[in-house]
């Protein structure tokens, strides 16, 4: 069955990497995913104010038009894309009132009944079993120490997240059957400093640099993300980070699509596509 | 028939919104009435006399009374009517308060014609009503206490001292529950052991209490008088009239597994007794970790050391039936495990332990002789974090509420490992400390000024481990720092939630549970120790959190309302119950299906005579489902006839 898929605005621009890395997997291992036609913005940060309908209108909207294609699955990459379309579908799914008027206020597109379900990427490569992964690998990472880094969105609120909120295991899970060697480390969830990066990026470099010491310190040689945005501050701040911490050597951050690519043997294809 | 209506102003309550004069007038007005008036307070005493001598003047037959909810004041006014010499059940109560001035209270016009058309209905129904007489059934005076801690232990204990049997029933080998577990109790600090275990011995030794440990209820039938229950013992493999309680079969067994006892930190045998002050100090065999199974003996040690040949392998369980007039409901608590609590690392790090892990490990029988020792190593921790809440007050863990007891016993543990470990250091992560109780307040500050406890207000984000160390990361929001602590150990005081198996239980009762599985009481302050079953009172920590205190104190009070209750000769029960209509009642069966009570049967007067049902009026709660389902107009429930409310609604329709 096919499968909607919501990129978003990085990974049109910032994270084109993701995507590239990501649509060759999902071809590879034979999951249909197409994406979505006219898509606009997610909404980006999901608005908590209870009676702010007007950010609501922009995720519903995605809802709506995947619905009107008769999709019943929507995935993303993007760990905000998902989460704030998660939220919203809950925030409508429990009050039909707010639904409608939503659906009211856009009058030309077809109406949100709920149905359509969102499925961040990972769950849909959990879904497709970690033996079909574990056959797919051409290039066994052995060795390979990985610190796999979570951050908030796909995990925040409990109501929202794809898998336990305090311990998450997904990414090691997906890893151990790449054959890499994921090491535990306790800042998995910390915050990246998210925004901030865009008007205080010194806060963030702190938040980078002990978040990325945590990952060396208990062994890894790389960090992987799934968030466009986490990626940004824990890759791009390394340089203010040096300003920082004189010391601070540099740490590779991959998005985990770029490290399941090398290992199921895509990489080359997706560098030359 | 002479119907009189009087209207209450309760105050403003309703006549602040209801235009009394208008409504009174136009009640007045309807044909059926013969008599209207209103009065300001109704439930009071001059309001009571007022419709009584208007009863005796003016030969009123049946009444009306608008005012407040019938949960309210029924009785009253019923009793008011019984006083005067009418009948109880010719009383209708039309609620003009809580389903009319409270919810419409900026529309007073309308609210004026709700408060008609509700009187309007009452009338109508009223004038429907029949005289009933309340019903008289055998009351079996004997009581059922389910649960052998503190609550079940008093309550069985009050009842018993009052003249009256109790069967006591615990699920585990011994009574005793948490308390037995417990060090030091807040804020006195007397040891737990030395105040419960004469408790122990004297519900054990009552000639009044027959105890059934390692027993378990299977099924309950019947109503408030007459409840018959079916009690499981499960089989000890040691007869405990033989068995003396020696130990010489513990010595022997070969067989060591984490003792539940000493929530796992310790070990004991596979025949054991709990702890050594058990009661009944008997030995029982856990089949599940003996070298044996129920086909194979593959060991007989304990049974070669048995010098009165106590030991049966081949015993089974038992059933029993009892007949009881009331149950006592004093199942207890657990604690949240601590693998629910993954942000503090509960379940990944040995030394992070609950209260009541270290409850343990404080104790002097406990399994490091009350001598701290962290449970990873055996060391003894030199900086402890206690963290309060873990779990409580927090809707992500499901559990909203507070669970009472943690501020007090994080206090106590605290103080008592300054005074294990006096070069120790403590930090308490708190919310708020919640110290209400006689001397709670008093212990609070002595244990953070005398003891020079760091109390940090603020939550825990993250535990983990650092080479031998836990590293705490919280909020001191008093200071607004984020603060890093390097422990040793970590104690988690978590959420308290019902026991397990209590909400399966409470369904055998028909008592209802809250939403976190707490058993419901009938109203949370006027009627706290009763469940709606009628007949099941509520005790213990099984309703809500509670400490010693709280428990000692509800469960006899729960002593004392089955004390009043067996008071009676017997029982009188209201006369709402279903009754059969002959000439209607084709015997089609479809209500004794639907009745949730089994209260309806199906019989013959003569082998071959036409079938009809009959109702059991004890079982029967009026609950109405089968008036409902019957398709002839076979059964009604009396005071709630389908002619009294076709009439009540088609008043208010007209």
């Amino acid at each position: 069955m096919e499968i909607a898929y919501f990129p978003g605005c990085t990974l049109k621009t910032t994270a084109k990497s993701f995507e590239t890395s990501a649509l060759a997997i999902a071809e590879s291992l034979g999951l249909k995913i197409k994406e979505l036609p006219e898509w606009t913005c997610c909404g980006t940060v999901y608005s908590l104010a209870e009676d702010d309908l007007m950010k609501q209108l922009g995720p519903i909207r995605t809802l709506a038009r995947a619905e009107g294609l008769g999709y019943s699955t929507l995935t993303t990459l993007c760990s905000m894309c998902y989460n704030t379309l998660v939220q919203a579908k809950q925030f409508v799914a429990k009050d039909s009132d707010r639904l409608q008027k939503i659906n009211t206020f856009m009058e030309e597109e077809s109406d949100y009944t709920g149905t359509v379900e969102i499925k961040h990427f990972l769950t849909l490569l959990m879904e497709l079993g970690l033996d079909r992964i574990k056959e797919a690998v051409q290039n066994d990472l052995a060795g390979r120490k990985i610190a796999c880094y979570y951050g908030c969105l796909l995990l925040r609120p409990q109501s929202a997240s794809i898998d336990d909120c305090e311990q998450p295991q997904i990414l090691e899970q997906l890893m151990q059957a790449l054959g890499a060697e994921p090491v535990f480390f306790p800042y998995q969830v910390e915050c990246c400093g998210s925004y901030l990066t865009a008007v205080k990026p010194d806060i963030v470099a702190r938040r980078a640099y002990r978040i990325l010491e945590n990952a060396r310190e208990n062994g890894a040689e790389a960090v992987i993300t799934s968030c466009p945005l986490c990626s940004f501050n824990l890759k791009e701040r390394q340089k203010n980070i040096k300003a920082i911490y004189s010391g601070f050597k540099d740490i590779p951050v991959y998005y985990f699509t770029e490290i399941m690519s090398e290992a199921l043997g895509i990489t080359k294809t997706v560098e030359n596509s | 028939m002479r119907i009189g209506v009087f209207i209450c102003h309760c105050g403003k309550n309703i006549a602040g919104v209801i235009d009394i004069k208008r409504l009174t007038n136009s009640v007045a007005e309807l044909e059926e009435v013969y008599y209207a008036t209103d009065y300001v307070y109704l439930c009071s005493e001059p309001g009571q006399k007022a419709i009584q001598d208007q009863i005796k003047e003016l030969g009123l037959t049946h009444i009306v009374v608008a005012a407040c909810s019938p949960k309210m004041h029924a009785t009253t006014f019923a009793q008011a009517l019984e006083d005067a010499g009418v009948n109880a059940y010719l009383l209708e109560i039309a609620n003009i308060r809580e389903q009319c001035s409270w919810v419409h209270p900026h529309e007073p016009e309308e609210a004026t014609d709700k408060a008609f058309e509700l009187i309007k209905a009452g009338v109508a129904k009223v004038g429907q009503a029949v005289p009933l007489q309340p019903l008289s059934v055998p009351l079996n005076r004997k009581v059922l206490v389910v649960g052998g801690g503190i609550a079940g232990i008093q309550a069985a204990l009050d009842i018993a001292n009052g003249g009256f049997d109790v069967y006591l029933v615990e699920r585990t080998p011994s009574l005793g529950g948490h308390m037995a577990q417990l060090s030091e109790t807040f804020p006195t600090l007397d040891c737990s052991s030395c105040i419960l275990t004469p408790r122990m011995v004297e519900a054990a030794k009552h000639p009044k209490i027959h105890l059934y440990t390692y027993s378990e209820v299977k099924e309950v039938q019947g109503v408030v008088g007459q409840y018959k229950v079916k009690i499981e013992q499960k089989p000890r493999y040691v007869d405990p009239v033989k068995c003396t309680g020696c130990g010489d079969c513990t010595e022997v067994c070969p067989v060591i597994v984490p003792n539940e006892f000493e929530q796992n930190l310790g070990g004991r045998k596979a025949i054991y007794v709990p702890f050594s002050q058990a009661v009944p100090l008997k030995y029982t065999i856990d089949l599940e970790n003996c070298l044996n199974t129920r086909k194979l003996v593959v060991c007989d040690q304990c049974y070669r050391a048995c010098g009165p040949k106590a030991i049966n392998y081949l015993m089974e369980p038992k059933e029993e039936e009892i007949e009881v007039g009331a149950i006592v409901v004093a199942t207890g608590y657990d604690l949240m495990p601590v693998e629910d609590l993954k942000e503090y690392g509960g379940g990944l790090y040995p030394d992070v332990v609950s209260g009541l892990e270290f409850e343990r490990l404080v104790t002097a029988s406990g399994p490091t002789s009350g001598v701290v020792r962290r449970p990873s190593d055996g060391k003894i921790p030199k900086r402890i974090v206690f963290i309060q809440c873990a779990g409580s007050r927090d809707p992500e863990h499901g559990c909203a509420y507070c669970s009472k007891i943690c501020c007090m016993y994080t206090a106590k543990h605290a103080f008592m490992f300054k005074h294990a470990v006096p070069d120790g250091e403590v930090f308490v992560f708190y919310i708020d400390v919640r110290a209400a109780g006689k001397g709670y307040e008093e212990f609070v500050q002595r244990v953070m000024e005398e003891e020079r406890i760091a109390y940090l207000r603020g939550k825990v984000s993250k535990v983990f481990q650092r080479d031998d160390k836990l590293i705490v990361w919280g909020s001191d929001t008093l200071t607004g720092m984020a603060v890093e602590i390097e422990a040793d150990m970590v104690v988690l005081a978590p959420a308290v939630v019902p026991s397990k198996g209590a909400k399966e239980l409470a369904k055998l009762f028909k008592t209802p549970v809250n939403e976190y599985g707490f058993l419901d009481e009938v109203h949370p302050k006027l009627r706290p120790v009763e469940s709606s079953a009628m007949g099941v009172y509520l005790a213990g920590a099984a309703q809500a959190p509670k400490d010693i205190p709280d428990s000692v104190s509800q469960a006899s009070a729960a002593a004392s309302k089955v004390l009043g209750l067996f008071s009676q000769e017997e029982l009188a029960l209201e006369p709402i119950k279903a009754e059969v209509n002959l000439d209607n009642c084709d015997g089609c069966a479809l209500c004794v299906g639907v009745c949730p009570y089994g209260a309806i049967s199906l019989v013959q007067d003569e082998p071959d005579g036409p079938r009809h049902i009959q109702v059991h009026k004890a079982l029967c709660q009026g609950c109405g489902v089968c008036m409902a389902t019957c398709p002839k107009e076979g059964v009604n429930v009396a005071g709630f006839t389908l002619a009294q409310l076709r009439e009540q609604l088609r008043a208010m329709l007209k």
